[in-house]
């Protein structure tokens, strides 16, 4: 979020649920979590990131192909008329033939399965009783297949929120796709290391009432992947897509959410947009411009402008590029309609010129509606004339090469002919702000969705249903509550319930008598202090096995090993070495001790006794390595000062 | 193929008992109760090959999935939506100033889509059909079709070979430009052999083209390979058998291979097809021929060609193995087989026990044919005592003739005659490179495109 980003969201209360309700605001999450595991789901390439030099490149097209309903899907025949180059990056040791679609898949990664059902069973969901791998087109290039392997494994769960239940429509099992290093004109170029991770997509219906509320459910959906146990940690680990639409608006899809704080603003933001372009389409219909009547004409004014003083455009009439009119017939002043914070129509229009037809220099249009953009304002009158536009008239410039131009003025007019109706269904990507939105694609439909026929169906058996549920990691918020009840403070049953040792914590909470909270702190806190500390002085600290935790948990609590000791012991256990949780000193070495200690600082006083004797007490635990026990120091510190 | 008469198609068994009791059918949009909770979606049609305990329902997001019968309590029609499975018709423009091609059906990938929901393939074929899946192919030529059958590349047989030279025949004669023919890839190179034998001296271009992805995949190297092939075969100058397939992986260009020196190399690879022992005869795109030779036969105006189209199929190959057994050879002659090709090893080598009922089939008129297993190279007996001792015996050796491409022929030959002498010579006298008599030292290039320095010299073309 930058500094613009931060004065949006200035004094918002993006939890007013008088207001949102009042909008009609209505909001979905699609969470995308890669799993943990060592393989690719369809293929047996180790799964790894790559930033350096690839081994080789490969370039590709995509085509529209018919769904098995037998209709094309809108994005699919969008991303075609982008007419875009793709290059694929290679990297011969985490990319195989699979990934390059030189070679069908190999059956689907059984343990990403497993993980996928344990997730599910987490979520509540149904489990379908066998998986159909299912083809999800895509045509941006972003998969080199040209769609992407997923398949339904569980519908209908739901977790708790609030008192109510937040339902879980579906998550699926599905392979990753590639990381986008650019998009420029008509060549988009793509790195494949990425490409086939398994991960999980969870969608959640609508349910959501305000931004915050969006926000929050997002936090909690990813406590629950990661108290699974199975998802990979690490940027780009996990990506976010909101849905969101008011009353009268269709959903809107913000893709890619950097953060899950962000998904407030931009949801608040989204949800404005939506408002005002149906504000829009009323004032469309007041003025009698309703869909039937939509009227757009397009003209090529490259000559007519030959001798333009805009040096963009004279300096393109020159390289043999053409400008194009669309007069959209009644929208005077409708195009500079506001949609978000500085942001109007005419940017709705740029967006789709962007992508569409790959006109990526911005401004990459002009609004001709005599402020002086892009031509003076007797120059626009003249060109009113010549093509004409009429008062009433607005008039969108743009240019290019001869085939992209007639794209971007043809988009114009269907963008524009979309008002009469409301919101489009459109994916958006997030501005550098985080809180407003900008065109992405249109937003796929049920059509874009065909069975892989490379894939046989996989049945889930009971048994297998059976074995998973045995390891299934309790809900995060069932550890919390447990943790809670056992006295452990809230933040740290919160950190622990997702902590990759509560499966730990809760064996040696059950079989030992160790206290509960000081199990959690020494699992939580201090394994992650003494890490950070180890780090400082350039260590690398490898996380000790679970085994060794639990028979070093075990000899603490049989041991009785007092607090100060425990920690010692458990930060040699960290550094690698191998320590053992000690015993209390014995009653008459503690004894001579103390004896000690009092001696040596027999001229050490403080204001009151009691400091001294605070004093006294810790420097004998630091004398014994922690092994004295404060309690028992104290009582004999006491009686022999 | 589809019965749609079948109102549960492809259930049976125990799905089939539940869902005719439930009074279900496939299309039906359904609501349906299970002891897990209510679904809702349309019932589709169940692969034959796949169990018979699920009933296949796809969901209104597009998803399917697969619901256990033994679980369904009731199953309420909603509504029937059947899917109209068809690829948008539009008429294939006519220009008289542009070349015209006649393409030919055989089957395969390369113009069809699958019905996902039946099995059944729904051919992509007409020109109005090609046209609404390829538009740019009337950018190259004004195209007329014909289906001459459907069946998977690995069907393809002599019947085929010969219907396909016919009509070859009969289009060149109608004075067509350029002929493109539609096959799976599979045995892609064993018609193309049997084609260059059986039409020769064509006067047009002959090009046979075939997709590794289906059209049905966004990705999909059909739609490259059909504009490839219609425009060496509308506009291209070799007037030759070939086959025209992906250079590289990338869609950037495609190869133009000799019908008798061209093979499947990969099993799935979009570049599978590479001229063996020799270089390719051109580089192709949608828009130019670029040959990478000057030794091929030219476009002519003229209608002469030579159609010699049969076959005696009672040929086989023998792929030889280390400690192969007589017995091998000794149930070919007992069947009555006429012609077997062997691949040996190395310069063309099998093993001593196989000496006797070798000799015997010789001398019983069976022509035997030796190739080389190691594809690339010659053919060459005298190098060791092994190789004299077998051409005593009466084996040919074949030169660099292909193993498949010695196969087709034989059987081409013996169709001619049985006289051991005559195979012998027809044999050894190519018709179209399929014997070549040297090799270049860029012939062994397995990859021929994909690697910087090859592409680089395919970059270079005819120089």
């Amino acid at each position: 979020m930058d500094a613009r980003g931060k004065k949006l969201i200035e004094g918002i209360d993006f939890d007013d649920r008088e207001f949102y309700e009042k909008l009609g605001f209505k909001c979905g999450l699609e969470i995308h979590q890669q799993l943990d595991t060592e393989k690719k789901l369809f293929c047996h390439c180790p799964v790894g990131y790559r930033n350096d030099e690839p081994d080789a490149i490969i370039l590709r097209h995509m085509r529209p192909t018919l769904s098995e309903m037998g209709t094309y899907d809108g994005t699919a025949l969008m991303e075609f008329k982008t007419k875009k180059q793709v290059i694929y990056q290679l990297y011969r040791e985490n990319v195989c033939t699979y990934e390059m679609d030189d070679t069908p898949p190999f059956p689907i990664n059984q343990k990403a399965l497993d993980y996928a059902i344990e997730i599910a069973l987490m979520l509540n969901c149904q489990l379908v009783d066998e998986i159909h791998i299912t083809r999800k087109q895509y045509l941006d290039g972003s998969i080199p297949t040209g769609f992407q392997r997923t398949a339904i494994i569980g519908v209908d769960g739901w977790i708790p929120y609030r008192g109510r239940k937040i339902r879980i429509q579906q998550l699926a099992l599905e392979e990753d796709a590639c990381r986008e290093v650019e998009d420029k004109r008509h060549t988009i170029v793509f790195r494949t290391d990425r490409l086939s991770i398994p991960l999980v997509e969870i969608v959640t219906r609508p349910d959501m009432l305000t931004p915050h509320e969006a926000a929050e459910v997002d936090e909690l959906l990813g406590r629950l992947l990661r108290a699974s146990g199975r998802v990979r940690r690490g940027i780009g680990t996990v990506r976010q897509d909101v849905n969101v639409s008011i009353n009268g608006s269709d959903r809107v899809e913000i893709k890619g959410v950097p953060r899950t704080p962000d998904i407030r603003a931009l949801t608040h933001y989204e949800a404005l947009r939506h408002k005002a372009l149906l504000e829009l389409k009323d004032e469309l219909r007041k003025r009698g411009i309703t869909t039937e009547d939509f009227k757009a004409e397009d003209h090529e004014v490259t000559d007519l402008l030959s001798n333009t003083s805009n040096p963009r455009l004279r300096a393109l009439i020159n390289k043999g590029e053409v400008i194009h009119a669309v007069n959209l017939k009644g929208w005077r002043e409708l195009v500079r309609y506001e949609t978000q914070p500085a942001l109007t129509f005419a940017d709705e229009l740029a967006g789709r010129v962007r992508v569409i037809a790959c006109l990526d220099q911005m401004p990459n249009i002009f609004v001709l509606d005599g402020r002086g953009e892009g031509l003076a304002v007797e120059a626009e009158e003249h060109l009113r004339k010549a093509v004409g536009a009429g008062k009433a008239d607005a008039l969108v410039l743009v240019w290019g090469p001869a085939e992209d131009a007639v794209t971007g003025a043809q988009e114009i007019a269907i963008r524009a002919k979309e008002a009469t109706v409301g919101v489009p269904q459109e994916s958006r990507q997030h501005m550098p702000d985080a809180c407003r939105t900008d065109f992405e694609r249109i937003l796929p439909g049920p059509d874009r969705m065909y069975p892989d026929t490379d894939s046989p169906p996989v049945a889930i058996s009971k048994e297998r249903v059976a074995r998973i549920q045995e390891i299934t990691a309790p809900r995060p918020w069932e550890r919390e509550e447990r943790y809670s009840e056992m006295g452990i403070p809230e933040y740290l049953a919160a950190d622990l319930a997702i902590h990759p040792n509560a499966g730990l914590f809760d064996r040696l909470a059950d079989d030992t008598s160790l206290n509960p909270t000081l199990l959690a702190e020494a699992l939580v806190q201090w394994q992650k202090a003494i890490k950070r500390d180890k780090r400082k002085v350039g260590l690398n600290i490898n996380p000790p096995y679970e085994k060794s935790l639990e028979s070093f948990f075990k000899t603490a609590a049989d041991r009785e090993t007092p607090r100060r000791a425990l920690y010692y012991a458990f930060e040699k256990l960290l550094y690698g070495e191998d320590a053992e949780p000690p015993s209390p000193l014995p009653e008459d070495e503690l004894k001579a001790l103390c004896q000690g200690v009092v001696t040596e600082f027999k001229n050490v006083r403080y204001k009151t006794r009691e400091l001294t004797l605070n004093f006294l007490v810790g420097e004998v635990i630091e004398q014994s390595q922690g092994r004295a026990e404060p309690d028992k120091t104290h009582f004999l510190l006491d009686s022999s000062l | 193929m589809s019965d749609t008469s079948d109102q549960l198609k492809g259930y049976r068994g125990r799905a089939r008992e539940v869902l005719e009791r439930m009074g279900a059918r496939v299309w039906a949009e359904v609501e349906i109760e299970t002891d897990k909770g209510i679904y809702e979606g349309i019932i589709l049609p169940r692969a034959e090959q796949a169990d018979d305990l699920h009933v296949v329902l796809k969901l209104f997001t597009g998803y399917n999935i697969g619901l256990a019968v033994d679980r369904i309590k009731s199953i309420k029609e909603k509504g029937f939506k059947e899917a109209h499975y068809k690829i948008p018709e539009q008429d294939f423009p006519y220009d008289p100033r542009k070349p015209n091609v006649t393409l030919l059906g055989t089957g395969g990938t390369i113009a069809s889509r699958l019905d996902y929901r039946t099995g059944a393939v729904i051919p992509a074929f007409t020109p109005g059909e090609l046209y609404g899946a390829v538009p740019e192919l009337a950018d190259i030529c004004n195209l007329k079709t014909e289906k001459l059958f459907g069946v998977f590349s690995e069907n393809m047989g002599p019947h085929e070979y010969i219907t396909t030279a016919k009509a070859i025949g009969k289009e060149i004669e109608a004075g067509v430009d350029g002929i493109v023919i539609g096959h799976g890839t599979d045995t892609m190179h064993h018609t193309a052999a049997a084609l260059t034998f059986m039409v020769q001296n064509p006067p047009v271009p002959i090009i046979i083209v075939g997709s590794q992805r289906s059209s049905d995949r966004p990705s999909s190297d059909a739609a490259f390979n059909l504009r490839c092939a219609s425009n060496a075969a509308a506009r291209g100058h070799i007037a030759e058998v070939m086959v025209c397939m992906f250079g590289p992986t990338s869609d950037t260009y495609n190869l133009l291979h000799r019908g008798t020196r061209v093979r499947k190399m990969h099993s799935s690879y979009r570049s599978t097809f590479r001229t063996i022992s020799d270089i390719p005869v051109a580089t192709c795109t949608p828009t130019e021929v670029k040959p990478l030779r000057k030794d091929f036969n030219p476009r002519r105006k003229d209608r002469q060609v030579k159609i010699d189209a049969c076959f005696d199929d009672r040929v086989a190959i023998v792929y030889y193995y280390p400690a192969m057994k007589p017995d091998i050879i000794e149930s070919l002659i007992d069947n009555g087989y006429k012609g077997i090709v062997i691949a040996g090893t190395g310069l063309g080598h099998v093993n001593k026990p196989l000496y006797e009922p070798l000799r015997k089939a010789c001398r019983m008129g069976i022509s035997v044919m030796m190739t080389v297993q190691t594809l690339w190279g010659y053919v060459q007996m005298f190098v060791y005592d092994t190789g004299r001792d077998l051409m005593e015996l009466g084996i040919v050796p074949c030169s660099n003739m292909l193993p498949e491409v010695a196969y087709i022929k034989l059987g081409w030959v013996l169709a001619h005659t049985h006289e051991r002498e005559e195979v012998a010579k027809m044999m050894l006298a190519p018709i179209n490179e399929e014997i070549t008599e040297r090799e270049p030292h860029d012939g062994y290039l397995v990859f021929q495109g994909g690697l910087p320095e090859i592409k680089e010299f395919l970059k270079r073309g005819l120089r």
